[in-house]
C-alpha cells in the first residue's frame, strides 16, 4: 500500500479560535478512512483543507507525494460530496454528473457516456434527464456521489453525506457507500459525528476532539481496546472509574466505586499510581444470587431495566455511583428471567476485560 | 316547522350570506382595479377620439393622432434618445452592479457593511439631489452635458436597484454550489458563467427590466444633465405646457402597449426557468 495523502502539522486558526490544531495524518491508497468527532472538533475543517476550500494557517498537505497546500480546489485530483449535495439546480441530473468532464473539455459524446456509466454505478441511469428538484433525498445523494466519482479522483471526500437522510435510508446508504468503495477502488475520506456510521463503513477511524486527533485505529481496535477514556466513552459506552493500583497477594487490585476488583496482570507495572479504568457494559455478566462464589464481582441493587428487545440494559446502583451492563435476552430467559428493579444483584467482570485507559485529554 | 325545513332555511340563509360576501369582495376588487386602471383606460380611449377637446362623450374614432406622431420628427428623435439612454444605462448598471453584488456576497473585506450601505444610498436620495450634484461634478471636470452624461447619472441612481436585487438572490444561493463547481475543476470564469449566472439569471433580467423602465421615464436627473437633446419624458413634459394634446394620449398609449409586451416577455422568461427542461 502506498501513501496517497500525507498531512504534516496542519493548523487552521479562525480569528482567535483554533479549528484544527497541529494535525499529522497519513492516508493509504484505497483506504476508507473516517474522521469522527462531535461538532466543532475540526473534522470538517480538516476535510475542507484537503479539498482545497480552506487555506491552512500552518502545515502542509501532500497528494501522491506532491505538495498541494497552495493548489486551488479546481486543480486538485480530489472530489467532494457536500453535506447539502450542492447539485446545480439549473442542470439535469446527467449534466450535473457530466459537469466536471464538460469544464475539462472532454468531447460531448464521451461526457454523456461517462455520465451514464457513473449514474449506472449508483443505480440512477434512468433519471438522466430529471432535474435535481424532482428527486428524493436518497437519489440526490447518489447523484452527488456519481458527480464526484465521474472524473475518477485520487481521493473522494464525503462531508457528513448521510446526515440529511432518515434513519432507514441512512442504514441502506451506509451499505451502498461501502459497496461503492469496493467497486470503484478509490480512497474515501468521510466525516461524520455518527459512531455507528464510522464503525460500519471504515477501514480506519480517526477520532478527533478540539482540533486534535485523540486516537485512530480500525473499528475493532477502537471498540475492543481503546487507549483513551475519551474514545472508550465516545464509541459505544463504557463504565469508567478512577482507582489507585495496589498489589495484594501478588495480584494488582483496583477499587471500583468502593468494591475491589482484580485488574489485568499488566496493570501491576503502575502499582501505587492512580489511573483510569473501564469496562464495556456487555463484557460483564449477571451472577445469580445462589450460585457459588465468583471472583471479581460487584454487588449492588438493580436501579433500572431498559428493555431493547434482543438485549436489555441494566443500571446497577453500587452505592456511590451506578454502572450499566448489557445482557443478551436469550442468555437470561433460559435461567431465571430478568431481575426486578430493587433486587440485589451481583455482576461479574473478568480481569482481562477491564481496560486501562489514558486520561481523557491525552493526545 | 320541522327540523328539516329549519335546517334548509338556515342553509339557504348561509348560502345567501356567502353570496353577499362574494359580491362585496368582487365589488371591492373592481373598485381597486378601477382606481389603478381607469386613468390609463381614459388615456387610451381619448387617443382614438376624433375631437381635439377632451370632452365626454367622444365624438368619433380616428387614427389621426397616431399618424401625426409618425411625422413628428422631434418626438421620434426624443424616443430614440430615451431608448439609447435606457439601454446604455441598463447595460452599464448591470456590468457594474452584478460584479458588485457578487463581491458583496462572496468576499469579506474591512468596511464591507459601510460599502453596502453607501451603494444603497442613492436609491434613497431624491433624483433632484443626484442631478444637481452630478451637474456640479461634470461641470468641474469639464464633462459636457449630453445624453452620455445622462447615462452615467442614471447608472449611478440605478446601481442600488440592481445590486439589491442580485445580492438578495445570491444570498439565497448556497455557497456550496460554487465550491462544488470549483471542486469539479471549473475555473472562476467557468463557475461564473456555468453556475452562478444561470442561477441568478432571473434576478439579473428582472433588475435589468426595472432599471430600463426607471431610466426610460426618469425626469429629474435627466433634466439637469441633458444638454440640448431631449428624452421622451422631457419632450412630453415640455409639450404639456401648451396643454394636453391628443398626440400625448397616443404616445401614452404606445408606451402602455410596449410596457405590457415587456411584462409578458419577462413573465415568459422567468417561467421558462422553473420548467422541467432547459
Amino acid at each position: 500500500m502506498t501513501r496517497i495523502i500525507e498531512i504534516e502539522n496542519l493548523t487552521k486558526v479562525f480569528g482567535d479560535v483554533v479549528g484544527v490544531d497541529d494535525i499529522s495524518l497519513d492516508v493509504e491508497e484505497g483506504e476508507f478512512i473516517t474522521l469522527l468527532g462531535p461538532s466543532g472538533c475540526g473534522k470538517s475543517t480538516l476535510l475542507r483543507m484537503i479539498g482545497g476550500f480552506e487555506d491552512p494557517t500552518h502545515g502542509r498537505i501532500f497528494l501522491d507525494g506532491q505538495d498541494v497546500t497552495n493548489i486551488p480546489a479546481s486543480k486538485r485530483a480530489v472530489n467532494m460530496v457536500f453535506q447539502d449535495y450542492a447539485l446545480f439546480p439549473h442542470l439535469s441530473v446527467g449534466r450535473n454528473v457530466g459537469f466536471g468532464l464538460r469544464v475539462a473539455g472532454v468531447a460531448k459524446r464521451d461526457v454523456i457516456e461517462k455520465s451514464r456509466e457513473a449514474l449506472a454505478l449508483v443505480g440512477l441511469e434512468d433519471r438522466f434527464d430529471a432535474r435535481p428538484h424532482m428527486l428524493s433525498g436518497g437519489q440526490r445523494q447518489r447523484v452527488a456521489l456519481a458527480r464526484a466519482i465521474v472524473r475518477r479522483p485520487r481521493v473522494l471526500l464525503l462531508d457528513e453525506p448521510l446526515s440529511a437522510l432518515d434513519a432507514n435510508l441512512r442504514e441502506q446508504m451506509q451499505v451502498e457507500l461501502k459497496h461503492l468503495h469496493t467497486k470503484v477502488g478509490l480512497t474515501f475520506i468521510l466525516v461524520t459525528h455518527d459512531q455507528t456510521e464510522a464503525l460500519t463503513m471504515s477501514d480506519r477511524v480517526v477520532v478527533m476532539r478540539n482540533g486534535r486527533i485523540v486516537e485512530s485505529g480500525s473499528p475493532q481496535e477502537l471498540y475492543e481496546s481503546p487507549k483513551t477514556g475519551y474514545v472508550a466513552g465516545f464509541i459505544g459506552s463504557t463504565n469508567l472509574f478512577r482507582s489507585r493500583v495496589e498489589i495484594v497477594c501478588g495480584a494488582p487490585m483496583i477499587n471500583c466505586f468502593g468494591q475491589s476488583l482484580i485488574a489485568p496482570a499488566a496493570v501491576a507495572s503502575i502499582s501505587g499510581q492512580e489511573a483510569l479504568f473501564g469496562f464495556r457494559p456487555e463484557k460483564a455478566s449477571l451472577v445469580s444470587g445462589g450460585k457459588g462464589k465468583q471472583t471479581n464481582t460487584l454487588r449492588g441493587s438493580l436501579a433500572e431495566v431498559l428493555y431493547h428487545g434482543q438485549s436489555a440494559r441494566l443500571v446497577v446502583d453500587l452505592g456511590p455511583d451506578r454502572v450499566v451492563i448489557d445482557l443478551q435476552i436469550t442468555d437470561v430467559i433460559g435461567a431465571s428471567g430478568l431481575p426486578q428493579v430493587g433486587d440485589a444483584v451481583a455482576l461479574s467482570i473478568e480481569s482481562h476485560k477491564i481496560m486501562l485507559l489514558q486520561d481523557e485529554v491525552a493526545a | 316547522m320541522t327540523m328539516a325545513s329549519s335546517n334548509t332555511d338556515r342553509r339557504s340563509r348561509q348560502v345567501s350570506l356567502a353570496a353577499a360576501e362574494r359580491w362585496s369582495w368582487l365589488f371591492g376588487i373592481t373598485l381597486i382595479l378601477g382606481f389603478l386602471y381607469l386613468p390609463i383606460g381614459v388615456l387610451v380611449a381619448y387617443s382614438f377620439n376624433a375631437s381635439r377637446s377632451l370632452t365626454w362623450p367622444m365624438s368619433g374614432l380616428t387614427f389621426e393622432w397616431y399618424l401625426k406622431l409618425a411625422s413628428n420628427d422631434q418626438l421620434i428623435q426624443a424616443f430614440y434618445n430615451s431608448v439609447y439612454v435606457a439601454v446604455c444605462a441598463t447595460a452599464l448598471t448591470l456590468m457594474i452592479g452584478v460584479p458588485a453584488a457578487i463581491t458583496l456576497d462572496r468576499i469579506d473585506f474591512p468596511g464591507k457593511g459601510l460599502f453596502r450601505k453607501l451603494i444603497l444610498l442613492p436609491i434613497a436620495l431624491p433624483g433632484i439631489i443626484t442631478g444637481i450634484s452630478m451637474l456640479i461634478l461634470f461641470r468641474a471636470i469639464g464633462f459636457n452635458l449630453s445624453l452620455e452624461a445622462v447615462i452615467v447619472g442614471h447608472a449611478t441612481a440605478l446601481l442600488a436597484v440592481v445590486v439589491t436585487q442580485v445580492f438578495a438572490r445570491l444570498q439565497r444561493l448556497p455557497q456550496s454550489l460554487q465550491e462544488a463547481s470549483a471542486d469539479l475543476g471549473a475555473s472562476g470564469f467557468q463557475t461564473f458563467f456555468l453556475v452562478t449566472l444561470p442561477n441568478i439569471r432571473t434576478a439579473v433580467i428582472g433588475a435589468g427590466m426595472l432599471a430600463f423602465t426607471l431610466s426610460f421615464d426618469e425626469i429629474p436627473v435627466t433634466f439637469f444633465l441633458t444638454g440640448r437633446d431631449n428624452t421622451l419624458p422631457m419632450y412630453i413634459w415640455s409639450t404639456m405646457r401648451r396643454g394636453i394634446t391628443p398626440e400625448i394620449n397616443a404616445i401614452g398609449t404606445l408606451i402602455v402597449v410596449v410596457s405590457i409586451v415587456l411584462i409578458f416577455m419577462s413573465v415568459l422568461l422567468l417561467r421558462e426557468k422553473s420548467g422541467p427542461k432547459e
